[in-house]
């Protein structure tokens, strides 16, 4: 595996000064996926914003992991309904004079 | 500066012991964080507000200061030297030109909110994405039926944007990197471009495809006959099949919107006749229709 874009969770986990088992957490409740190369996890680089905002509700708001999965989930639905209710305010405009 | 009331930010009393700022603080955090409230300015706000007012009354010296000196509390030490020198014989010009300290607002707050964090967990200096901002881009319909390049000027930065056909209204295009500066040299944060698109064409929008409603003399609708019509792109002949009925609907396929990122592929245009009934006759007109009536009647 070509390593270039991809970020050890060892880096990240002494880059952000977190602890590594929060990653491997993470890892294991399937909320980010890696890639293992010579024993190490490496995650994408491009899902670094994800893994940041991890980190920001874990440590900000003392959120734990189970929590951050149903944050997640939450914004993901409420994402969905925001897309949902765009689409339905245009097609409303069908009907308006 | 304008006096910030701290307690009434955190909902507290001024008496609130640590341990309800403290409490008051998280609620208020895990209400508006700006992860749990994206594209929310008002949250965004708010919580500008409650970090600034937890690192003021979460500190105890802070605290203490600013019951004493309220808006002028970043000041207090001039104020005290200046208040020992008067009691010593000093002038209190030198008190008047302490005041007024205004160099802190929320924005320096927020800017050091991440910062802070990281302080806050071992005094390193931690690399954090910069602040996404949000903007809205005013277009027309017409504008964005063909791909297009724009300039667009954000926080005096000029960015040019290349806006792809059939881009909705409402719809949020994230441009990497046109955000905020990072925090101890991270990267910079995402600039979030909102369309809001307004239609002044006879056509309604409805994802790519679009409708439209064209009038049909009576003689077309019942006899048959070619009748030319709109499109967005121009005009086109139709063909009218004799004894059409009012509200029918005929499918123009590949005559709608361009289809998001799909160059080439459009949706449909539909049309729905209405059939114009002649409101004045002229007698010689009447007499026909009557003759015609009679044809009809058993």
């Amino acid at each position: 595996m070509n390593t270039e874009n991809f970020i050890s969770l060892n880096t990240l986990s002494s880059h952000y000064q977190v602890d590594i088992s929060f990653f491997n957490t993470l890892v294991e409740m399937g909320l980010i996926e890696v890639e293992v190369l010579d024993q190490s996890f490496y995650i994408q680089q491009d899902k670094i914003t994800v893994v940041e905002k991890m980190i920001r509700l874990h440590h900000e708001l003392e959120v734990n992991v189970e929590g951050i999965d149903v944050v997640f989930n939450l914004l993901e639905r409420i994402q969905d309904l925001q897309n949902e209710l765009m689409i339905t305010k245009n097609r409303l405009r069908l009907y308006e004079s | 500066m304008e006096f910030i009331d701290y307690y009434k930010i955190l909902e507290i009393d001024k008496k609130a012991t640590d341990d309800a700022v403290k409490k008051a603080y998280r609620k208020l955090a895990r209400k508006y964080h700006p992860d749990l409230n994206p594209e929310n300015k008002e949250a965004e706000k708010k919580f500008k507000e409650i970090n600034e007012a937890n690192e003021v009354l979460s500190n105890a010296e802070n605290r203490k200061k600013y019951d004493k000196y309220g808006k002028d509390w970043k000041n207090a030490e001039q104020y005290e030297r200046a208040g020992q020198q008067q009691y010593g014989g000093g002038n209190r010009g030198q008190q008047a030109n302490g005041g007024g300290g205004s160099e802190n607002d929320f924005t320096d707050f927020f800017e050091s909110m991440f910062g802070g964090g990281a302080r806050s967990r071992g005094g390193g200096q931690v690399k954090y994405k910069g602040q996404d901002y949000q903007t809205e881009l005013h277009l027309d319909l017409k504008d964005v039926y063909t791909t297009h390049q724009r300039t667009l000027t954000v926080n005096g930065r000029n960015i040019r944007l290349t806006i792809p056909a059939g881009v909705k209204n409402g719809q949020v295009i994230k441009i990497k990197g046109y955000g905020g500066e990072g925090v101890n040299g991270g990267p910079k944060g995402d600039l979030d471009i909102k369309f809001s698109l307004a239609n002044h064409t006879a056509f309604k929008r409805d994802e790519e495809n679009l409708y439209s409603t064209v009038d049909l003399d009576l003689y077309t609708a019942i006899l048959g006959g070619e009748i030319t019509v709109d499109t967005f792109d121009g005009k086109v002949k139709l063909k009218v099949s004799p004894g059409t009925q009012n509200g029918t609907k005929v499918k123009l396929k590949g005559k709608g919107f361009p289809v998001y990122k799909k160059e080439g592929v459009f949706g449909d245009l539909y049309i729905t006749y209405q059939i114009t009934i002649p409101t004045v006759l002229s007698e010689k007109e009447k007499e026909l229709f009557m003759e015609l009536q009679k044809l009809r009647t058993p």
